[in-house]
């Protein structure tokens, strides 16, 4: 069994299923979008036990037990993540195909800030790291968006964590 | 009610101006956008259809020949396969952007590797993905001696006419600033984020298909005459396209081997490329070798404007990259040839990537110009501005509106542009060398046939609907500000519903064309309903103000849904190009302003800032307009240092055919980009006096940061993308 947004799943039958293919089809959650199936796009983003992944590269069965958080587990058109509100408002997207992937991966990174992780663009290991844009834009480097929102999509992270501080 | 109007004059009337509601050109939230953001708005292979069998597309492993055996047999009894397909209706190409009429369906005669060639239709996606990896096919592949994939190695045909004017060579000899470059460019992929994809279901009688498409009022033209169906048996849907750039113009191969195998099996299918498969049967834009010829007088004004380009595409395909288009317009020049070349090679089929001709001319150009200015001495910005046009250079017409220079001075301002000495290598922070460059942005204008319906429904609501489709270029959102603007209503008061054949037809997207044709339609439907609402209150339309659900006639108002009464009000507008197409030149007009970091070691370019200054008409959502400049410029980065689709010489397979080998930008490699919006009406664009934008942004920029790069390190390249190697190699030693 995997939990998905909280509900309890069967696993699927078939070995070779990605755990992306099982939650769009097996679990009709669409919401994780399949941009390249090979780790290489970022659209297919999500949470497992709280770590974002690509769910592209990894199998439905090698998640018994897992606990997963999709986008659809994030917010609602009626009750938004206070993310998913800021790119709306900073027009964080436009066809919105990456634009899920973005969202988990950039609620997903706040945590790795708070856990203090380093990143590329982090000039003192011996420090914790801020949220700066450089951070949020090497943090972020596997999320492509081909529409080219970027400067609105970091606006919208800059936002939200400047109102988590 | 219909309301046709040809556009044969300019509207002068700035009508939308008048309105009292306010809403047009605000920057307001896509109203469709809470469904983005939350992984709820369904894209064509998301929808829930009971008992969807999954097909999955078999590719050419070779680049030219015959498929001579499709061997069934050697999947038929593996778990789950229903069925393998390979009708010869199905299509080997996609689809041109306007074809109207089915592509290429050979598809035993196999062109480019990686062609579809066949369809594995199984009960899971799993099941059928295995199969198409263990199908036997046999084949004659044609010898490889004869079959060519360099354009530069084969005869060219001229392409179209070209424009020849005056003595070019002689301005040349005699100009007395001149320069004579050649420029390439490597091809390029849309790559929009959303694969290609289609769930075709046929009740016996109609052929309903969601897919992932641009155009609809083409493609089903172009998916009925695949299948021999009338269109009235088609219905498409297409209410979210993730990105489109191009690649989603004309009906592509999955959305007909779909179709084939639903009408086939009386079951739903669904067929999705893979990227692999979308980057390699899908339109490339062409590679580009173009050579420019500059000729000025002592005032640095243009007197001759050579540009000539070769490009390539697969036999039988009338596209070829106008790579001259701007080149047309944009500068002064009375001697001129602009000409394109056009070579037959046996890559896949070359056709629109967003702004197709001016996306790789204009970079080029805006090179030129820069070495241009630099031998005559001149400031960039100052070589532009002296050099623009009073009437058309060929065809003498006059310019619709024109912001090219507000938009120089413009960025230059904002952007801090410093005039004077341009000489390299002035500035360097560690071991990076630091530079600015700029250039003009150009984009032809477009407009093409559309048809809108509003409805004013009796609860005081409107509804648009169009089969008009939003790739991400923010639809919904302009065309509720134009039905609110003009009804006076508010954006929650308005419901826009898109992408289905169902609806009137317009153009779709493409070209820029899609907001400122289908807007226009929006706008001639209200207009008529303002005309049926100023008869029932027994006045002129000009004494009605419309304001948040309330019609005012002089210091008396009505409730909209009281006039409305019981019967919704509706009206379909019906929106023609005309004579002003022809009696005027328009583009939308911009520029670029670029700094950027080279690495004195490794070669490798950073983009610092870059500023963008664009006029393209009425802006009917600043946000969205910005974002679709914000797109474009980010474009430009991509197109200046790391795009290149690359083939393999030997047996002409696209080598980096997924996202981790062919670069598009990423976070990291875009700054802070600003934008500004110059604002402009243009009555002799169309009825709203909006161009379009969603192109504009990529037209050009590439040059300013390849000025910029010359600024930095005093490397001048001619090779587009300017990656580190190339630039390394462009640089001097000190």
């Amino acid at each position: 069994m995997i939990t998905v947004n909280g509900s309890s799943l069967p696993l699927p039958s078939d070995p070779r299923t990605t755990l992306l293919d099982f939650l769009r089809h097996d679990a009709h959650l669409t919401g994780t979008k399949k941009g390249c199936d090979h780790g290489q796009c970022g659209a297919c983003t999500i949470m497992v036990n709280g770590i974002r992944i690509n769910s592209c590269l990894t199998l439905a069965v090698m998640h018994d037990g897992d606990s997963v958080t999709t986008i659809e587990g994030l917010g609602t058109p009626i009750d938004p993540s206070p993310l998913q509100q800021a790119f709306l408002d900073h027009d964080g997207y436009q066809c919105g195909y990456c634009t899920p992937g973005q969202i988990c991966s950039a609620t997903a990174m706040f945590d790795e800030i708070a856990l203090e992780w380093p990143s590329d663009a982090t000039d003192d290991l011996m420090e914790a790291p801020q949220l700066t844009d450089e951070e949020i834009k090497e943090r972020m480097s596997g999320n492509l968006c081909r529409c080219g929102a970027y400067v609105n999509i970091v606006a919208a992270i800059r936002e939200v964590s400047k109102g988590g501080q | 009610m219909t309301a046709h109007l040809k556009f044969d004059e300019p509207d002068t009337r700035n009508r939308l101006d008048d309105m009292t509601q306010g809403v047009i050109g605000q920057p307001l939230n896509r109203p469709e956008g809470l469904m983005k953001v939350t992984g709820t708005a369904p894209y064509a292979a998301e929808y829930p259809i009971d008992g969807c069998l999954e097909g999955v597309l078999v590719t050419a492993p070779f680049a030219k020949g015959q498929i001579t055996q499709i061997d069934a047999a050697s999947v038929c009894d593996m778990p789950g396969i229903v069925d393998i397909i390979n009708d010869p209706r199905m299509t080997s190409r996609a689809a041109q952007g306007t074809a109207d009429e089915a592509p290429q369906q050979e598809i035993r005669k196999v062109d480019y590797f990686g062609q579809p060639i066949a369809l594995i239709v199984a009960e899971s996606f799993e099941q059928a993905r295995d199969a198409s990896k263990q199908l036997h096919i046999e084949y004659d592949a044609d010898d490889l001696s004869d079959t060519h994939f360099d354009p530069a190695t084969v005869d060219t045909e001229t392409y179209e006419e070209p424009t020849i004017q005056g003595d070019l060579e002689h301005a040349m000899a005699s100009a007395a600033h001149s320069v004579d470059l050649i420029y390439t460019t490597e091809g390029h992929a849309s790559a929009a984020m959303e694969p290609h994809a289609a769930i075709a279901q046929w009740d016996g009688e109609t052929l309903t298909v969601h897919a992932s498409l641009q155009m609809l009022n083409y493609n089903i033209s172009e998916l009925a005459d695949s299948l021999d169906l009338e269109e009235n048996q088609v219905r498409l849907i297409s209410r979210y396209v993730g990105g489109g750039f191009g690649s989603k113009l004309g009906v592509s191969q999955e959305v007909v081997a779909a179709s084939i195998a639903a009408m086939k099996l009386n079951k739903p299918v669904r067929v999705v490329m893979s990227r692999q498969q979308v980057f390699q049967c899908i339109m490339r834009r062409s590679e580009t070798r173009q050579r420019i010829r500059l000729a000025a007088d002592k005032e640095v004004r243009l007197c001759g404007f050579g540009h000539e380009a070769r490009v390539s595409n697969l036999p039988g395909e009338e596209f070829a990259e106008p790579v001259t288009q701007a080149s047309e317009f944009l500068y002064a020049g009375e001697n001129r040839i602009l000409q394109i070349e056009l070579a037959r090679i046996h890559r896949m089929t070359a056709g629109s990537v967003r702004a197709p001709g001016e996306a790789v001319g204009m970079q080029a150009l805006e090179a030129a110009m820069d070495e241009l200015a630099e031998k005559a001495g001149i400031d960039p910005v100052e070589l532009r501005l002296r050099n623009i046009p009073e009437t058309h250079p060929t065809d003498n017409l006059p310019y619709s509106s024109r912001k090219l220079a507000e938009c120089l001075r413009q960025g230059a301002d904002s952007f801090g542009w410093k005039k004077g000495s341009r000489t390299p290598r002035q500035q360097r922070e560690g071991e990076w060398w630091i530079g600015t460059g700029m250039a003009s942005a150009a984009r032809i204008h477009n407009v093409s046939e559309a048809k809108a319906r509003v409805s004013l429904l009796d609860d005081g609501t409107a509804l648009v609907e169009t089969d008009m489709t939003d790739i991400g270029t923010g639809t919904y959102a302009v065309l509720n500000q134009t039905a609110g603007e003009m009804l006076g209503l508010s954006q929650d008061k308005v419901l826009v519903e898109l992408g289905d054949t169902r609806f009137p037809r317009g153009p779709g997207s493409g070209g820029s064309w899609g907001a400122s044709s289908t807007a226009s339609a929006v706008f001639l439907a209200c207009e008529a309903i303002q005309k049926e609402i100023a008869h029932r209150l027994n006045c002129e339309t000009g004494d009605l103000s419309f304001k948040d659900g309330t019609v005012t006639v002089g210091d008396k108002s009505h409730d909209l849904h009281k006039i409305i009464g019981n019967e919704p009000i509706i009206a379909e507008g019906h929106f023609e190009p005309g004579k002003t197409e022809d009696d005027f030149a328009a583009a939308s007009f911009g520029s670029f302003f670029a700094e950027v970091a080279v690495n004195r070691w490794t070669g490798e370019t950073r983009v610092r800032r870059m500023t963008g200054a664009f006029g393209f008409g009425r802006v009917l959502n600043a946000k969205t307009a910005r974002s679709q400049c914000l797109g474009g410029m980010t474009w430009c980065i991509g197109s200046a240092l790391t795009e290149s689709l690359l083939f393999d010489p030997n047996d002409g397979h696209l080598v980096n055919c997924d996202l981790a080998e062919y670069h598009v930008p990423v976070h990291r490699d875009v700054p802070d980009l600003d934008v500004i919006l110059v604002e402009e009406r243009d009555p002799a664009a169309s009825p709203v006096q909006a161009k379009g934008v969603g192109e504009l942004g990529i037209c050009g920029g590439a040059g300013a940061i390849a000025n910029a790069i010359y600024n930095a390190c005093g490397a001048r390249l001619y090779s587009f993308p300017m990656t580190p190697d190339r630039v390394l190699a462009a640089m001097a030693d000190t």
